[in-house]
């Protein structure tokens, strides 16, 4: 763990000090700003001193609990307290929906390979994959939110579940369509396997065959899949965020690079990372749970 | 049913960490008005100088001075200000006001404000507004730190009075005291500032109503204490923090938030249906402008650079990129500001391809490769560039024209460096309505255009010594006609706010000399 934080906090800082630009001039933008105040804010962001000692005195910050102060004078544990929890939420909203609707969707349609159902949701989710999601979002947003008002249009004044559904749904769309097809092809080839017949011949229900058997096994991808999406979601709330425009980390690390905001972008960016981390582990241990053949000794 | 087991599990846990945190919002529906706003960078006036940060402070900040309709410095907080030679500024203070936190709003409460944005050490945002002060090179020096952390300029006679001294005659002193920059502080502020700047007390018509809420809302009501001159109509405000401005317009038409100011242009005939009276379009101070680097030879010569302003069609651009809500313009004032003329520039920012060409071919045209450069911050910018490129290949023959579209955080650095590869854009924001405030960026060396500005700059200086408003006038016009003679840079258009507001709210006063374009205290909510 504490490689992998030195690494990429590293790397990300890095990453921002290569992009181009004086983050204290486009402070001052236009406007004029004398030399004086520009020395003081270099120093101030210790810019005024070598990238290493920087990057030193960030992870000694960092040792201390502290993750530095936007270019705003704002502390960014503050920014990523408030804002993480609006993208943490987002996320999960999404991740649930895609969990639960995804694999209900695959296993209605593979129950039956070739059937109206299986059609339908094969032409509904390559549908959706060929959608932008900016698209689609302006159109929820028009829909379901400006015309009909079954949602709240934008904000989080509603607050958890109801302000993030719309953009929940919206977020997790398309990795449903991807997690109901995983779900049913998994299934369909799993139903031709020789242990599922042999169930079926044993004169086990069709629904503990399904559950019991065929589903468990075939869930083994659509985790894998789930677990790294997770991370993903959490990555890619930048375009949904800003048209439902909820506070979260997305618009905020959108701004923090223009702007060149260094600590901003590299706490953002390393908390992405640990989640993404734990996200994997957390898959690892479901494998084993669901297929012993891979449980580790 | 292990599986099924450690499923629910999960989601339950993940529904449990969503759930923490909780959202809340304010759900009192008393007679309060929303704004939309964009999250503000700071909110104590000396470091505040962007325009989602000045809204804010409109409602909870007074200055000494304010602007009338006309853009005339008027006094607010003052009772008189006066100089008899443009340099010692003698101002009289209201008695009896009051900060939020009860403190009385005195000649030192200024005094302690414009010390600490002065200074260096600080590095507050609107430090150079204070430049004129006599003893600001003191907290400035161009290289250590300050020895001194008071202005020597400043003198406190008594609490209703102040006296300051200028280094030099500035006749436009009295609109730099009714920009919001120039507010005043409590000395509560000083004990703690960064907890100050989370729930600043000023000395207007609202006050802060919790602390600010991030990139969700800041929180305002009305200051039962109020004894200034424009006491607020309805019980409070409240600014909502939009991600973007799409985002705000959206909640608007959804009747979620009272005012917008910030319609994008593309929406405007949307606008103008749904909201019918509701909607406004004010013009704004801001400008657009093609700067040409002079430091590059290609463009030493005048003629070259009037070439390439008369071959753009302002008007056309203005039509097919902005929906025609942008004024073409031909002034490096916007018409806002007194002193404005209507195409100052005359010939030279009036589009004639016929002449253009002509003057481009005298001229000696250009060879090689034309760069236009502009930042990434906006998408339009390089709808409008690519106008500009095709017009000009059309009308003066320039075959190969590239685009450098810089990074947002780089463009200033490049501008400043004097490292720009071709003409490029330019934008300036109003601060206060003086002809001043748009002229000495242009001449005070070093100029970013490497436009020799000493001749300019005389004339401003002069400007600020006059003794009439009459008289500073004409010089300030004789300056604008000297820059545009030698047309370092060339004015394009003058932006125009387009706002709307919803029907919960009455008493909306236009004003495009307020930040929020509407007087806050006037807004009443049915």
């Amino acid at each position: 763990m504490v490689p992998v934080l030195i690494g990429t906090t590293l790397l990300i800082y890095l990453a921002v000090f290569a992009l181009p630009g004086d983050p204290i001039r486009t402070l001052g933008g236009d406007k004029p700003m004398p030399p004086a105040v520009y020395q003081a804010l270099r120093h101030h962001y210790h810019l005024d001193e070598p990238l290493i000692v920087q990057y030193g005195q960030y992870l000694w910050g960092l040792l201390h609990g502290d993750f530095g102060e936007t270019l705003n004078g704002q502390p960014v544990s503050d920014v990523m307290k408030t804002d993480w929890a609006v993208t943490a939420r987002l996320a999960v909203t999404a991740w649930i929906f895609e969990l639960v609707v995804g694999i209900g969707l695959g296993v209605w349609a593979g129950r039956r390979k070739g059937g109206v159902v299986d059609t339908l949701v094969l032409s509904g989710t390559t549908l959706v994959i060929a959608i932008p999601v900016f698209v689609l979002a302006y159109s929820a947003q028009l829909l379901f939110g400006l015309k009909l008002g079954w949602f709240p249009t934008a904000g989080t004044d509603d607050g958890w579940p109801y302000s993030y559904l719309l953009p929940g749904i919206v977020l997790g769309s398309a990795s449903l369509a991807y997690i109901a097809r995983l779900t049913r092809t998994s299934l369909v080839e799993n139903f031709r396997a020789d242990y599922v017949r042999t169930a079926v011949a044993k004169g086990l229900s069709r629904r503990r065959v399904l559950v019991r058997h065929t589903l468990r096994n075939s869930l083994v991808p659509v985790i894998t899949y789930l677990g790294v999406d997770l991370g993903s979601l959490m990555a890619g709330t930048i375009v949904i965020e800003g048209i439902f425009n909820l506070p979260g980390i997305g618009g905020q690390i959108f701004t923090a690079i223009q702007i060149k905001d260094g600590p901003t972008v590299v706490g953002i960016a390393t908390l992405l990372v640990l989640v993404y981390l734990f996200a994997n582990l957390v898959v690892d241990i479901l494998y084993g749970v669901l297929d012993p053949r891979i449980r580790y000794e | 049913m292990k599986v099924k087991g450690i499923f629910v599990g999960v989601v339950a846990l993940a529904m449990a960490a969503a759930a923490c945190g909780g959202g809340g919002g304010s759900s009192s529906k008393s007679k309060v008005f929303t704004v939309a706003n964009i999250e503000p960078e700071h909110l104590i006036p000396g470091n505040t100088n962007d325009a989602y940060g000045l809204s804010v402070e409109t409602a909870l900040f007074d200055t000494l001075m304010t602007l009338d309709p006309q853009g005339k410095p008027v006094p607010q907080d003052a009772v008189s200000i006066d100089s008899s030679d443009q340099k010692v500024w003698t101002i009289k203070i209201k008695p009896g006001l009051t900060f939020h936190n009860g403190e009385p709003v005195t000649a030192q409460s200024y005094a302690d404000a414009w010390n600490a944005t002065a200074d260096a050490t600080n590095a507050w945002g609107n430090n150079y507004y204070l430049s004129t002060i006599d003893g600001y090179g003191d907290l400035n020096p161009d290289s250590g730190k300050p020895k001194t952390h008071t202005l020597k300029g400043l003198k406190v006679v008594d609490p209703q009075t102040l006296q300051v001294t200028l280094s030099q005659p500035f006749s436009q002193f009295p609109y730099v005291l009714s920009y919001i920059g120039t507010g005043p502080m409590p000395k509560a502020a000083f004990t703690d500032l960064k907890a100050y700047e989370q729930k600043p007390f000023g000395n207007g018509p609202f006050m802060m109503d919790g602390s600010w809420e991030h990139n969700r809302q800041i929180n305002t009501k009305k200051f039962a204490g109020y004894k200034g001159p424009r006491p607020a109509k309805s019980d409070g405000v409240t600014f909502k923090t939009y991600a973007s401005r799409d985002a705000a317009y959206t909640d608007l038409r959804a009747g979620n938030v009272d005012i917008d100011t910030q319609i994008p242009a593309a929406k405007v005939p949307e606008a103008k249906r749904l909201l019918g009276k509701r909607y406004l379009s004010v013009p704004s101070g801001t400008m657009d402008f093609l700067e040409f680097p002079l430091y590059d030879p290609a463009f030493k010569n005048p003629d070259l650079r009037k070439a390439i302003s008369m071959a753009i069609d302002r008007q056309a651009i203005v039509n097919a990129v902005y929906n025609g809500v942008f004024k073409p313009t031909g002034s490096l004032l916007a018409p806002i500001v007194p002193g404005y003329r209507a195409n100052a520039c005359g010939e030279s920012c009036t589009y004639n391809p016929q002449a253009a060409k002509q003057l481009y071919d005298k001229a000696g045209g250009f060879k090689g490769t034309l760069h236009l450069m502009f930042s990434n911050a906006d998408p339009t910018y390089e709808q409008w560039m690519t106008d500009v490129a095709n017009q000009l290949k059309q009308n003066l023959g320039i075959a190969n024209i590239t685009f450098d579209k810089v990074q947002a955080s780089d463009y200033i650095t490049k501008l400043t460096d004097h490292k720009a590869t071709g003409p490029y854009r330019s934008n300036w924001t109003m601060d206060y309505p003086s002809p001043e405030d748009y002229l000495t960026p242009r001449c005070s060396n070093p100029t970013r255009s490497g436009y020799d500005g000493d001749p300019c700059e005389a004339l401003i200086m002069k400007a600020n010594a006059a003794k009439t408003p009459a008289e500073g006038q004409q010089l300030y016009q004789q300056a604008e006609d000297l820059i545009l003679k030698d047309l370092p840079i060339t004015p394009l258009w003058n932006w125009q706010d387009q706002a709307g507001y919803s029907s919960h709210i009455g008493g909306v006063q236009v004003d495009p000399y307020v930040s929020t374009l509407v007087h806050l205290d006037q807004v009443t909510v049915k």
